[in-house]
């Protein structure tokens, strides 16, 4: 690999280790600093290195070669240790491109809804939000994987909850994400607690181990499966526990949602497929009972419900949050075939609803920033007022339709075909009746966008005011992105199919 | 005269105490049960006491908010920073022997009292903060209302 060779050696060496330790010790820092340009500036420095320090991981892994980080020089079962695999580096990359993205599109947005006292903070929460999210995805220790989903999650209720100073419902949210969250880790590790009572150690790759020799071991594992599922079933918004969801997505500043959508349940559908698949292994029978019928189930009951709840919303953001769990549904329907068609087409939609609905949601943004706008019927006209984030709006709505040459179509195309594999014929035409929804919710925003005139104001039309570029670059960059994946997925579906080839191996 | 002064008298006695009995907890916990986690509650428990019974404003004074604030932050650094200090002498993050290559057991104990360290400033910092955020949004008792 050309470009590996121009990264320094420690970098790849440490990348594991840095992808954490950094955003949470510049956190620690931009906490105290007095001047929000400051605070601004370092959040940028650090998401760009995350990036490229995630690039060159993907990098080494696309040559081939896993690693493992062990922390403080500890061997694995006693140690924690830091693993990067061909399973979480794509999510590990995924999450800090979006933060570089998403803080390029927070200078202006966050200017606008967050009171100037509190962008310092805000900023650093932001950072330990990412090193949470970061830390999550890449350790290899069963009970800092709870750490750090606190981590994340304790600094997202506080980034819901700055949306206050735009909308106060922002507070009732965020207040409801805490207690569901809450639930959720308690559940989590509750089951950790068991896993642990059952085998003795809390290293996955250990765990996985020690259960295949106990055979899937008694009924404190399966007792702890059930734990681990529903906990993270909340986090990931999995059908009825998502109702969380809607109102943190909807009352957030509009740069938090657009992290959150394309970030945090992936983060926690990541961690889902590691544990089902990895410490789990579907080769036990509550296992693949659970992921057969219960993921299955669930995963159609929101690809339905939500996305008729999603047509019925009066604000686009709720709308769009209902459509993300409807997306969920489909990435567990992935999961809950089991093939390894299934779990490569499962993961594909992982990543390209990040793209899609992290594009979607900084279309709104934009629209909010610039006319106050967030009801759908308020959408009058925009097609005229903001051309150039109206038509990346568009693209990116078509593309989470699926309509063909998007990403969205690559990702519902490889499903169909896992579907009809494994001959389940009725979750393929379910996914093109969700699809169908999608048009009907998508195209009632676009129908008022652009057959509808712009509203009088004094006898005068309502001027165009475009987004500024700050945010028109993020929001373009991840339409381009999604029009390119449909294009020519090559890329994207090697890296599913590698993640895939993990989880079907059973994690080594 | 002023009111309750048994309890002034008493607490002016036991919070250096208190104050003590943390740094005990915190350095006795490479031998023993404690640490920073334990010692920083304990450290706050002195402050806390303070505020309850000379006031709210008399501890701000004593410790400012914005010390608090600021030892929050440095606790996580002091922490981290050690990790960072073993990545620049060429060793995995957090491992304490490579700061004595020659006798690795001294470097794990120094590495742990480094960090040790943050932890109790991080926790006396963050219980301190939380006690003022609570304290302060309700006026404090007066006298009278005892």
């Amino acid at each position: 690999m050309d470009i590996l060779s121009a990264y320094p050696g420690w970098l790849i060496e440490h990348g594991a280790a840095l992808l954490v330790i950094l955003p949470l010790l510049m956190g620690a820092i931009t906490a105290i600093m007095p001047s929000e340009r400051l605070s601004w500036v370092t959040t940028m420095i650090v998401t760009l290195v995350l990036t490229v320090t995630s690039f060159g991981l993907l990098l080494t892994i696309m040559g081939g070669e896993s690693q493992l980080y062990r922390l403080g020089g500890w061997d694995p079962p006693h140690g924690i240790s830091f693993v990067i695999d061909g399973l979480n580096t794509p999510v590990l990359f995924l999450i800090s491109a979006m933060a570089l993205l998403t803080t390029l599109y927070a200078l202006p947005s966050v200017a606008a809804e967050v009171e100037p006292k509190k962008r310092p903070p805000f900023y650093a929460a932001f950072m330990v939000g990412v090193a949470g999210l970061i830390g999550m995805v890449v350790t290899g220790d069963a009970f800092n994987v709870f750490v750090f989903l606190e981590v994340s999650s304790i600094s997202t209720y506080v980034l819901v909850a700055m949306g206050a100073s735009r909308d106060r419902r922002a507070l009732t949210a965020a207040y409801n994400y805490l207690i569901l969250g809450s639930i959720g880790a308690t559940f989590f590790v509750i089951g950790l607690g068991f896993l642990y009572m059952e085998t003795g150690t809390l290293n996955m790759a250990d765990i996985g181990r020690i259960l295949a020799d106990l055979d899937g071991g008694s009924r404190v594992a399966m007792v702890a499966f059930g734990f681990i599922t529903i906990g993270l079933g909340l986090k990931l918004a999995m059908f009825p526990l998502h109702m969380w969801l809607p109102g943190a997505y909807a009352h957030a500043p509009s740069f938090v949602t657009v992290f959150l959508a394309s970030t945090a349940t992936k983060a926690a559908l990541y961690l889902m497929l590691r544990f089902t698949f990895t410490v789990f292994d579907p080769s036990f029978d509550y296992v693949i009972t659970v992921v057969t019928y219960v993921l299955t189930g669930l995963g159609i009951a929101a690809m339905l419900f939500a996305s008729l709840q999603a047509i019925f919303q009066t604000d686009a953001r709720r709308a769009l949050a209902f459509s993300s769990i409807a997306q969920v549904g489909y990435m567990l329907l992935g999961i809950g075939i089991a093939t390894a068609a299934g779990l490569s087409a499962g993961y594909l939609h992982l990543l390209n609803h990040a793209v899609i609905k992290g594009a979607l949601f900084l279309c709104l943004g934009a629209f909010w920033y610039r006319y106050g706008i967030t009801r759908i019927d308020d959408f009058a006209g925009l097609g005229k007022m903001m051309p150039w984030t109206m038509g990346a709006f568009t693209l990116a709505g078509l593309s989470l339709i699926g309509v063909p040459a998007t990403a969205g179509f690559v990702s519902k195309l490889n499903l169909v075909k896992a579907a009809l594999d494994k001959e389940w014929y009725w979750a393929a035409t379910i996914i093109v009746v969700t699809s169908v929804l999608a048009i009907i919710y998508i195209g009632r925003m676009l129908l008022t966008a652009y057959f509808q005139s712009p509203p009088e104001i004094d006898g005068e039309v309502v001027a165009k005011n475009e987004a500024p570029l700050m945010m028109l670059i993020p929001m373009w960059f991840l339409v381009l992105l999604s029009v390119a994946i449909g294009i020519n997925a090559d890329l994207i579906s090697d890296a599913a199919r590698d993640a895939a080839a993990v989880l079907m191996s059973g994690g080594s | 005269m002023t009111p309750h002064v048994i309890l002034r008298v008493v607490s002016k006695f036991l919070i250096p105490l208190i104050a003590m009995f943390a740094f005990y907890v915190q350095f006795h916990g490479d031998y023993g049960p404690g640490g920073g986690f334990q010692a920083g509650v304990i450290l706050a428990a002195s402050v806390i006491l303070y505020a309850l019974i000379f006031g709210l404003d008399a501890a701000k004074k004593a410790i400012p908010p914005s010390w608090v604030r600021i030892g929050m932050s440095l606790g996580v650094l002091l922490y981290g920073g050690t990790g960072v200090a073993t990545w620049f002498l060429g060793g995995e993050f957090l491992n304490y022997s490579v700061f004595t290559p020659d006798h690795p057991s001294h470097g794990q104990h120094y590495g742990i009292l480094a960090v040790e360290l943050g932890v109790l400033l991080a926790v006396a910092s963050v219980m301190v903060a939380i006690f003022y955020a609570f304290g302060s949004r309700q006026p404090d008792l007066t006298d009278e209302d005892w």
